[in-house]
């Protein structure tokens, strides 16, 4: 299987009250629990059903995952830039691992 | 040999139509796709059957034709203030033709400043797409599209 490997783009830095978008996607092959492989066995569901966002520790936008979402589930939100602060980026697969990565984000 | 070859023939026609036949059964017996009745009931479920305004401050993005149903876009923006008083706490997203009603839901705080997103879905076939916000004050509401689908992407 393909490694998942979270990736987020958050400007580097924002002017205060700016509001930016912050762009979000993990390669994970969101395995629906109904498509089949080549020898014609189901392969078992496995997504990430859960996403979630926190600016110095508040959480400020999450997401619920179904099977419906694509492969490689991408996500673009808006945020608000108030003050300087890191940006945690949190998803859940199903079976419960965690992928993490953090972001800083400088106001002017 | 001649009459083997045909008997052979045969067999295979048999086994086709009991294919078909199984088909037929799988298709009327399970229901392999969510239907508009079963969307309804999972928005009745958020709303608590709640009235649901017309979502003119809803604004869509979604293409009216996809070519390919594993990957079609699915963005909205809603007109909000965000502000802790008025804003927009969730929004869902439901696809009516595939197997099962749910695409994702958001939940937005007055951090996020504007109410919008964007992803990408999987669509089984051409069906209609309805995006419903609940508002922190209660109330709901709702837009709706129809996206055609050449190629479902339900991965077979």
């Amino acid at each position: 299987m393909a490694k998942i490997k979270p990736r987020v783009r958050v400007p580097k830095s924002a002017e205060v009250g700016e509001i930016v978008e912050i762009k979000a996607l993990i390669s994970h092959p969101m395995h629906t629990g109904r498509a089949k492989d080549k020898a014609g066995n189901v392969i078992p569901r496995k997504i990430i059903n859960s996403f979630k966002v926190a600016f110095n520790g508040a959480e400020v936008f999450s997401m619920n995952l179904e099977p419906a979402i694509s492969a490689n589930p991408y996500v673009a939100f808006p945020f608000k830039a108030t003050e300087a602060g890191t940006m945690d980026f949190t998803w859940v697969e199903d079976g419960g691992a965690e992928y993490t990565v953090s972001k800083k984000l400088k106001v002017s | 040999m001649k009459h083997h070859m045909q008997m052979n023939a045969i067999s295979r026609r048999q086994a086709l139509a009991l294919m078909g036949a199984a088909g037929l059964v799988t298709a009327t017996g399970v229901p392999a796709f969510a239907d508009a009745a079963a969307m309804a009931d999972k928005i009745k479920a958020i709303t608590g059957g709640a009235a649901v305004g017309d979502g003119a401050s809803i604004m869509l993005d979604l293409p009216e034709i996809a070519e390919n149903g594993n990957a079609v876009k699915v963005a909205f923006e809603i007109d909000s203030p965000m502000t802790a008083d008025d804003h927009v706490k969730a929004v869902h997203v439901f696809a009516d033709g595939n197997p099962t009603p749910e695409v994702a839901s958001f939940t937005f705080s007055s951090a996020s400043g504007a109410c919008g997103a964007s992803t990408r879905m999987r669509l089984a076939k051409t069906q209609n797409i309805v995006v419903l916000a609940a508002m922190n004050d209660g109330s709901f509401q709702q837009a709706q599209t129809t996206v055609k689908v050449t190629i479902g992407g339900c991965g077979g």
